[in-house]
């Protein structure tokens, strides 16, 4: 591993972010990445947050027309509550702020505790939660689905929102919109090795693979023979698609479809695998209105990846067109 | 009576015992988790240790817990820093002020804390997490501190055959049988320091 000790694998990154990324105001010491100008705008604050090992989730999302601060956790563990508070008072100018919480029951239990403190010291605070990953049922036997890759489009369409202004209420009833619209599954070739452990987090022999994984180095829900592209293709459009249709939301819609790769995956991969999920989705007549395709929400060296669609109306298009400049995802600016 | 220094030696033998078993709790949650229990609770209770040596020698018995209920919520991050956290306070709280307590006020605290705990996760006896440890361990309290380790012991064991229906461990389904609970187990360790501590001042 490129690394000092695996003590220090945050806080070197986060001094490593601070050097390439001076727009940003990042404390090292109370693990907070901000925005600098995020007092400054009368805008709703926007602060996510996580266990390390998914970047650039979320700390590269922060920045005009996207997050306003991320509070980076150790390594896939939740960050704590006195993260949360710091990147809320120093986002918030009195518009309110909204905590992005992906669906693990570590970071829902730390923002809650966050938000509850938060709102002691008189901010307003509201919570979205990102629950997109169909690997999971939904039910009172698990901890319900997990937030994975459709949190980068909640963070992105709720944080063109804030930027232009729109109020508490909107921003979270848009992120909300956004995740509820948002379904996910991933594969995995290849676990991950996280710093402290310094071996695999589980065994995946040669030539075979995992179905519906989360991003956390967790097994999947189900171990094949190593498959094409386009077999995995066909199960992980087919499983996201079976999962949005419960939503309710019209079957041949536009969508926004993101690639994401876990970390591991040559993106010259990732872009023949987006081949086969835009070949499907033409196939089963839903048009694609905006594609990604890359590394965003990933699991340290994991080899894989992982397809999110979600469906988009011409409001959501509009606010996920909107320019955006962070380190990791930028245009139109 | 139980005073400042007997939680003091409590809480110094649970971060004696994570210390010396935290590559084991790392390795129980690799198969079920994300291999880092043991490295998130090393790192909160050496902040405990050094928060107790830090604080004032007349602390009271509540005080010190809910001290090291808070070093863990705002040090070890994931779920078990707000779970233990809570489990600490609230315990703490329900201690008050005495600068004493009995062995009956304290199993009847510990209940409560490991309601608070019950409630913050949403989880009950037979989900494969802490309480299937903390649930038996404390209700044993009632007959004898051997007994609560015991419980708490054969708990934390029980959690091999079940099926995962909370926390991270629930998204492997079927495929988190077989695997004994880091969570439990980690609670399991708490109780028999607690255990240990009681017998060897009593």
């Amino acid at each position: 591993m490129l690394i000092n000790s695996a003590d220090t694998v945050v806080a070197d990154a986060l001094h490593g972010m601070a050097a390439a990324h001076p727009e940003l105001d990042v404390d090292v010491e109370r693990r907070v990445v901000l925005r600098r100008d995020a007092k400054t705008g009368g805008r709703v604050g926007l602060v996510s947050g996580g266990g390390s090992g998914h970047e650039p989730l979320h700390g590269g999302f922060v920045g005009y027309g996207m997050l306003s601060a991320a509070c980076p956790g150790e390594v896939f563990t939740s960050p704590v509550p006195n993260q949360m508070l710091h990147a809320a008072a120093g986002v918030d100018s009195g518009q309110g702020v909204l905590f992005i919480v992906k669906n693990y029951t570590g970071d829902v239990l730390n923002f809650q505790m966050a938000a509850e403190l938060a709102e002691e010291d008189g901010l307003s605070v509201e919570r979205v939660l990102v629950n997109d990953d169909v690997a999971v049922t939904d039910s009172l036997y698990t901890a319900g689905r997990r937030g994975t890759g459709a949190t980068l489009f909640v963070e992105k369409i709720a944080g063109a929102a804030a930027e232009e202004g729109a109020p508490l209420d909107r921003v979270a009833a848009l992120a909300r919109q956004v995740n509820e619209s948002s379904r996910s599954f991933g594969v995995a070739l290849s676990a991950c090795t996280t710093p402290a452990k310094g071996s695999p987090t589980f065994q995946l022999p040669e030539g075979e693979l995992e179905l519906g994984i989360g991003i956390h180095g967790e097994p999947g829900r189900e171990r094949r023979a190593m498959m094409t592209a386009r077999e995995i293709a066909d199960v992980a459009v087919g499983a996201v698609l079976d999962g949005l249709a419960e939503t309710g939301g019209p079957a041949d819609g536009p969508v926004l479809a993101l690639v994401n790769g876990m970390g591991a995956t040559p993106l010259l991969e990732l872009y023949g695998f987006h081949a086969e999920v835009a070949r499907i989705l033409a196939a089963r007549g839903v048009p694609v209105a905006r594609a990604l395709v890359g590394n965003y929400v990933t699991s340290l060296d994991m080899a894989g990846c992982s397809v999110t669609l979600c469906r988009a109306d011409e409001e959501l298009l509009r606010l996920w067109d909107a320019p955006v400049q962070t380190p990791a995802l930028r245009w139109g600016r | 009576m139980r005073d400042a220094e007997f939680f003091r030696d409590w809480l110094e033998a649970a971060a004696a015992a994570v210390e010396r078993e935290a590559d084991r709790l790392t390795e129980l949650d690799s198969p079920i988790g994300d291999a880092d229990h043991g490295t998130n609770l090393l790192r909160g209770f050496t902040a405990v240790r050094t928060a107790l040596a830090g604080a004032d020698p007349s602390t009271a018995p509540g005080a010190l817990l809910q001290l090291a209920g808070r070093t863990l919520i705002s040090t070890v991050g994931g779920a078990s820093g707000p779970l233990y956290g809570t489990l600490l306070r609230r315990t703490g709280k329900e201690l008050g002020e005495d600068p004493e307590v009995s062995d009956t006020a304290l199993h009847r605290a510990l209940e409560a804390g490991v309601g608070a705990v019950a409630q913050l996760g949403g989880a009950a006896p037979g989900d494969k997490t802490m309480l299937d440890a903390l649930t038996p361990g404390v209700a044993a309290l009632g007959t004898s501190y051997r007994a609560a380790r015991d419980a708490a012991e054969a708990g934390a064991l029980a959690t091999v055959p079940i099926l995962a229906r909370k926390g991270r461990a629930s998204y492997l389904g079927e495929r988190s049988i077989g695997h004994q609970d880091p969570g439990a187990t980690s609670s399991a360790l708490l109780l028999t320091a607690l255990a240990d501590t009681a017998e060897g001042t009593s």
